[in-house]
């Protein structure tokens, strides 16, 4: 294949191309068109609950649909949006940044994204295969053994795919910022948003097994007659809360410090300022990170842990609020006599710094573990959640999407749609969630199907879904925004915001081997660095030579999707033995997968430095 | 003379908040009007942590907006570059330490609270009640005095009441939001939390952990009457004949069709242990039919014969022969004459 080969390709072609590719920019595009898909899902199933609750005693949704709702909600907008979107902003950032040419493993880093495409369908099939998971994104033992149905075997099989995929991602990207920096490119050296996604993928490394644990033993209990979380037959359901606070809680700082990360870079830049207290910031990050699995069981304070581990677990969640309150006044401190730009970028990192604040406040109330025993399981804790993810990783992901949407697909998003769906989605936020707080001392616990009349509920509730709905209406224009940008928008230079770090010094978007020659990196900021300091180029690190690719394959495809098979078999085996045949079906393709790529020599191939010459700058 | 309110200014600020707060919610459902021990000292935490915090969010947004002011980009001020900070020791051990002070502040009387609210060490001479959840209802076994209900915990003022809380079937979480702080109730062990109410009242509780469809309706209340009310209650109870004919003729054949009906086999009256459903003893005198419908026929004969519309999910559906409209009537009719003790709702000032 050559640069000429790469363009100009018919409609076909161009999927086969996406099926088959192992390039980060083109699997960071598959990641945030299926998370944005599963992000719009998981909205509509968001407004479904909030017309629910419009009104006390309302029978829009079923009991049980009521229950399917919020624990699809749940699920679907941590693993198959939140961290989708983010994993797609760090595969098409990241090597950039540290002056990559791919990641290391460019075959796993597509096999990431197929495993958890085919694990988050898996999931949303339950919708028309008898119902979906009703036991909450939590999915306790043992209301999650006992429900009836297949909802809650798609939500285990599901996840289990989905979570492997995201287990190989985080490997990957460990390995590429450990292996892959460009010469001179020091750790001290990386962008903040490099760093988090390095702490972020040591947190999904030792995270996610303890998922994989908890689901393999769910899995055992519902399908194979095993006991681990049944009482009655000696097993023990607490066990299940400590797996999954154990993975869950750093699942919340694998979700947030990227978008710490997106927000140091942004403000760095539209300040024109160098980060302020950078190895602060970056050992604050590490610090937040270390304690983010020091602090699971404040999920639990109400389970009757007693008072010693109550008192434990209340005093290092509280310490969390340290390293955190450092970055906050760092972010301050950077701004702190710049030369702010403010633009869709900018307004969604302003709107941030506030609502986080907000979220780490009522995140050190909730640590007060006796105050906990109030907030446990009602609207308060829905508030807190919401204002940590919402303000904190939604805003993140919103945020980096208008920063480097020129970087990765060439055009600048609209400035007029993205300030009206920002100040839509704003306002609407806070109506949403700013007087849940209040619901939940209020005495309305969360998961509540309907709430009762004349409890003084009302109010509350009715503002709550008029919030969601412009949350809704934002987040549409954003959409439109998407589309009118493809079609209109401005092409987009290489460095459209006069940016610090390296992805800023390649083409908008960059070519398919992104560096013609490796940079040479002389500091913290390189890009400004050579702007303000040196001949405003990058100077390189090597001659121009060839560049060595990894070949396109269609096995990630195709191994995702005999794990696909193999999780319908294991979910129906339960009816019927003769689905053990899709397990062996499904098993046996991904084998068979493995043994070619094990076995057949992937050579690759070169650019030639003659046709790497003849492209233009 | 001490300045504006002297001393006392903390004082009034910390009780301004708190009747600020109060206007939040239900009387006796919400917790920003404490009525008891556990709720107390919860609302303590809540109000301390929310000034604190507040404190520091005051100073974020100070800092916030005053930045957004003085450093927005100027017309004319294109090419302005600013100076280059790596960074200031100072204020980064000031913003360091500072946290770590506030910090401790809530950390020592969170710590104190814990433990003084896991406290058991009066919990034999006390009065003991072993709770069960079930989907979607309370059993309360008054330990020692062989007295039996569901629904509705009757419990005296100004004593610690030990619940001795298990689940049947999945987990549940006990909450009465203005007396105390929730506690879950597990399948596997016995959790132990003590309610202490300072005022007589009904209380409403609630569930707070998803356990299956009606986990919304799994509502019961806490009836906090005077000592002398509560053994008097407690001696009513006692004495229950659950033989006992009742004196209306419609409400004798309820009772003949209770037990043709089968409804004997899972629901007591009186003080059997065995019973799988709720315990009917002083049904009459229930604040509420099915957790949470007024205490009406009408609702009664609903929920006998569509148990489904009113509870989905709940086990009496399906587990007796059809009722009739009528035969529902003469059942409800039974039930609603069952009221052993004078003590009621009324007794607790509602």
């Amino acid at each position: 294949m050559s640069i000429a080969a790469a363009q100009n390709k018919g409609f076909l072609a161009a999927v086969w191309d996406y099926l088959t590719t192992v390039d980060h920019k083109k699997i960071a595009k598959l990641y945030l068109f299926a998370g944005g898909f599963f992000f719009l899902l998981g909205g509509l199933e968001a407004l479904f609950i909030r017309i629910q609750l419009i009104s006390p005693e309302n029978d829009f949704l079923t009991a049980g649909l009521y229950n399917e709702m919020i624990t699809m909600h749940g699920t679907t907008m941590i693993f198959l949006a939140a961290m989708p979107l983010l994993l797609g902003l760090m595969n098409a950032i990241m090597p950039l940044q540290i002056g990559a040419r791919d990641v290391a493993f460019p075959f796993l880093n597509s096999l990431g994204f197929w495993l958890f495409l085919f694990g988050g369908v898996l999931l949303n099939c339950s919708w028309f295969l008898g119902g979906a998971p009703d036991a909450g994104w939590t999915s306790y033992a043992p209301l999650s053994i006992q429900s009836p149905g297949h909802g809650v075997d798609f939500y285990i099989m599901g996840l289990q795919i989905s979570g492997a995929g995201t287990l190989i991602g985080g490997i990957n990207f460990l390995v590429t910022i450990v292996t892959m920096r460009a010469p001179g490119m020091t750790y001290m050296r990386m962008p903040l948003f490099s760093w988090t996604t390095f702490v972020t993928s040591v947190l999904i490394l030792f995270a996610f097994p303890a998922l994989t644990v908890g689901l393999f033993l769910l899995m055992f209990d519902r399908m194979f007659g095993a006991a681990f979380f049944d009482v009655t037959l000696g097993g023990n359901a607490v066990i299940w809360q400590h797996l999954f606070w154990i993975f869950g809680h750093p699942e919340v700082y694998i979700l947030i410090l990227p978008a710490f990360g997106i927000f140091s870079d942004i403000i760095s830049t539209f300040s024109k300022k160098r980060l302020f207290g950078y190895t602060a910031m970056v050992f604050a990050t590490i610090l937040i990170a270390f304690l983010g699995f020091m602090v699971w069981a404040h999920h639990m304070f109400t389970v009757g842990l007693g008072p010693v581990a109550n008192a434990i677990f209340a005093i290092a969640t509280m310490a969390i609020a340290v390293p955190t309150g450092i970055k906050i006044f760092n972010w301050l401190g950077t701004m702190w006599g710049g030369s702010i730009t403010i633009n869709s970028a900018m307004l969604w990192t302003l709107a941030f710094i506030p609502s986080f604040t907000i979220g780490g406040m009522t995140g050190v109330m909730l640590a007060s573990a006796v105050a906990d025993y109030q907030y446990h399981d009602t609207y308060f804790v829905v508030a807190h959640f919401h204002y940590v993810i919402v303000g904190g990783v939604v805003f993140g992901i919103l945020a980096g999407l208008h920063y480097w949407w020129p970087k990765i697909f060439g055009k600048i998003l609209n400035e007029t749609l993205g300030k009206l769906s920002f100040w839509l989605f704003f306002i609407g936020f806070h109506l949403t969630f700013f007087i849940q707080h209040f619901l939940g001392l209020m005495g309305m616990p969360r998961r509540y199907w309907v709430f009762l009349k004349d409890q003084g509920l009302d109010t509350g509730n009715l503002v709550s879904t008029i919030g969601a709905f412009l949350m809704g209406v934002g987040g549409l224009i954003f959409v439109i925004n998407i589309i009118y940008t493809s079609v209109k928008g401005e092409k987009a230079p290489a460095d459209p915001w006069d940016g610090r770090s390296l992805e800023w010094a390649i083409p908008s978007p960059p070519p398919f081997y992104n560096f013609k020659q490796t940079p040479l990196i002389r500091g913290l900021d390189p890009l400004w660095i050579e702007k303000t300091e040196g001949k405003g180029k990058i100077t390189p690190a090597e001659p121009l030579g060839d560049i060595h690719m990894p070949d396109a394959s269609i096995l990630p495809f195709i191994m995702s999707f005999g794990f696909f098979i193999a999780g319908f078999g294991f979910i129906y085996q339960v009816d019927h033995k003769g689905w053990l045949a899709a397990i062996f079906v499904g098993m046996g393709t991904a084998l068979i997968c493995m043994l070619i790529r094990s076995l057949k020599d992937y050579h690759g191939f070169h650019i030639h430095k003659e046709e790497l010459e003849r492209e233009a700058d | 003379m001490i300045g504006w309110m002297g001393k006392r200014k903390p004082l009034f600020l910390f009780g301004m908040l708190a009747l600020l707060l109060a206007g939040c919610g239900k009387e006796n459902l919400t917790a920003f009007e404490p009525k008891g021990y556990g709720a107390e000292s919860s609302m303590n935490l809540i109000i301390l942590s929310i000034i604190i915090m507040a404190f520091v969010l005051a100073i974020v947004l100070l800092v916030y907006v005053i930045t957004l002011v003085r450093f927005r980009k100027k017309k004319g001020q294109e090419n302005f570059i600013p100076k280059q900070v790596e960074g200031n020791k100072t204020l980064e051990t000031v913003w360091t330490v500072i946290p770590i002070i506030l910090v401790l502040i809530l950390a020592v009387p969170t710590v104190v609270a814990t433990f003084d609210l896991a406290d058991k060490s009066e919990a034999q001479d006390g009065i003991n009640v072993e709770v069960t959840g079930n989907q979607y209802w309370w059993h309360f076994n008054y330990q020692g005095d062989e007295v039996q209900t569901s629904q509705d915990l009757y419990i005296p003022t100004g004593e610690r009441v030990y619940l001795n809380m298990k689940s049947s079937d999945v987990i549940h979480s006990f909450w009465v939001p203005s007396i105390s702080g929730k506690m879950d109730v597990n399948p596997e062990n016995v959790n132990t939390m003590y309610l202490e109410a300072h005022e007589e009242g009904v209380y409403w509780g609630k569930c707070a952990e998803l356990c299956g469809p009606s986990h919304s309706l799994m509502d019961f209340k806490v009836i906090a009457v005077s000592p002398e009310e509560y053994d008097q209650w407690i001696s009513d109870m006692q004495s229950v004949d659950p033989e006992a004919n009742p004196e209306d003729a419609v409400a004798q054949d309820g009772k003949a069709l209770f037990e043709e009906k089968s409804c004997v086999a899972c629901h007591a009256i009186g003080s059997s242990p065995n019973a799988t459903g709720p315990n009917l003893t002083n049904f009459g005198d229930r604040t509420k039919i099915a957790g949470y419908l007024e205490p009406t026929e009408e609702n009664l004969v609903k929920w006998i014969t569509d148990p489904e519309s009113v509870k989905p999910g709940n086990k009496m559906t399906g587990n007796y022969p059809d009722v009739s409209e009528e035969e529902a009537e003469q059942i409800a009719a039974y039930l609603l004459q069952l009221s052993p003790s004078d003590i009621t709702t009324e007794s607790a000032g509602n």
